[in-house]
Order: C-alpha cells, then structure tokens, then sequence
C-alpha cells in the first residue's frame, strides 16, 4: 500500500493509493468533519477547523494548524457528488501560494473490501502544478520546470 | 540539490530525443555513432543533443578522443525523482492517518 504520483497531464497530478476498508468507510472519512480531524494534514499538521457542506454547490473549509503553531485555510466548492464513487470539488488556499484554484477529482474504487482512491488534481497551469508538487505544504520555490512525464519515471527506474 | 540545477535537468528532459538516448544509455556506453543509428537524425543533430544532456549533467562523455563514448550520470536524475518523491511521501504521512483511523473504524462497526 504505497502512494503512486503520476502526471496524466501537463497540468495534472494524480495520486493514487488503495486502503484496506471498504469504500463507504474511506468514503466518509474524505467527507466527514469529525472523521477528517482525525487524519488530515501531512506529519505535524492537524485539522482545526472543518465544515464541510456536503451537496453540489455547498462549500467546504478546513483550518490546519501545523509546526510553531502556524496556520493555513483553504476550501472551496463541491461540483459534484456520487457517494461512495467520486467526488468532484475547488481548492483554493487563503493565503493564495499558488494561483488560482485546483480542480481536485476523487474517484473511489472498491474490490474485495479493499478501496482504491485515485485523487487527479488539476491546476491553472503546469507552472503552478509543479510549484505544488515541489512543496506541497508550504509557500516556497516558484520555478517552473519543464513537464515530468512518465518517461522519466522509466528511464530513472526502468 | 540547486533548483536551477533542477530546471536544467527538467528542460533537458522535455525532449523525446533526449529521453531516448538516456533510455538507450541506461544499458551501457555509447558513441555519439551509435547513438544516432536509431534516430533519423545527423550525426551534428545528435551531438546538439549529446551538449544539453552534458551541460545539464546528465550525461558526461569519455576521454578518448576518437570515439568520445556517452555515459548515463544518474545523480541529476535521482534528483528529479526525488522532486516527486517528496510530494509522494506528504501524502504517504496523510494517509498513514488515515490507515488508522480506518482500523478504528472497521472496530466500531
């Protein structure tokens, strides 16, 4: 059960990651306020505050609290809604480190009481797209690097 | 790793010609001669290639002044995955999380 990055697009991101539950469980701790402050945010960062406004045009929005006590808010809006399957929605983060918003995609997959969950984001651009996969977390190193398909994936490791 | 030494790698690495000859390295050294013979491209076309690939680090080539070989260099390209490595693991450490609270979950139930 390990994360695979790949980039389907120039201005995509799609992670994927299976989970030993079934998807209406996964399904809800994606969409759940109570459940996703129990595991969102990387290592050193916790959910503080949470609304979730689960139906096609409602908003959603998470406070994170991380290291030395900082703070980060993002939300945005669900476009659409298939529970447990797919979940389509905005991201945007209050203090704009990247620009515009991401159109984030889950798709979830059930086989055996296993869960897949296949997360494409899209971004404005594939600048942005590579600033985000540079430093997830925090406002930093605004390069722009050429795209990174596939290919390099086998030519480093194949 | 230096980002500028990161675009380097990335804009040599936009080329499809470029990524198929470090494909074709990754089995061995070669001249810029057989480097070429898969390609229908000149030999001067080639070695335009042979020059981003080498400023960017990820190639160097021999001593030998005649043949001149190519050689894989892998750091740069280690360096490149690792870009997507660290993106990898923020939501490895998320959905650790997740992994338990799941078992927890499946308790409950």
């Amino acid at each position: 059960m390990t994360v695979t990055i790949t980039t389907p697009s120039p201005t995509e991101l799609a992670v994927t990651r299976s989970f030993d539950a079934p998807r209406a469980l996964v399904f809800d701790a994606l969409t759940k306020p109570e459940l996703l402050k129990r595991w969102h945010g990387a290592q050193g960062w916790n959910l503080i505050e949470c609304a979730v406004d689960l139906r096609v045009g409602g908003d959603w929005r998470f406070v994170s609290q991380g290291p030395g006590g900082i703070k980060m808010g993002h939300g945005g809006v669900y476009q659409e809604i298939d529970a447990p399957a797919r979940l389509v929605y905005t991201e945007s983060y209050d203090d704009q480190w990247f620009e515009g918003e991401a159109l984030i995609t889950a798709t979830l997959t059930e086989t055996a009481g296993r869960t897949t969950v296949r997360t494409v984001l899209r971004f404005g651009s594939t600048e942005i797209r590579d600033l985000v996969a540079a430093s997830p977390m925090e406002s930093g190193i605004s390069q722009s690097y050429a795209r990174l398909d596939d290919v390099l994936a086998s030519v480093s490791k194949g | 790793m230096a980002v500028d030494q990161l675009d380097a790698t990335f804009a040599a690495l936009a080329d499809p010609t470029r990524r198929a000859i470090l494909k074709r390295l990754k089995s061995g050294e070669a001249t810029v001669m057989e480097l070429a013979a898969p390609f229908e491209m000149s030999q001067p076309a080639i070695s335009k290639h042979l020059k981003v690939l080498e400023r960017a680090g990820l190639i160097s080539r021999g001593r030998d002044a005649q043949r001149r070989p190519c050689r894989l260099e892998p750091g740069p390209l280690k360096a490149a995955t690792d870009w997507l490595e660290n993106y990898r693991r923020y939501w490895e450490e998320q959905y650790q999380r997740l992994d338990a609270l799941l078992d927890v979950l499946k308790e409950e139930t």
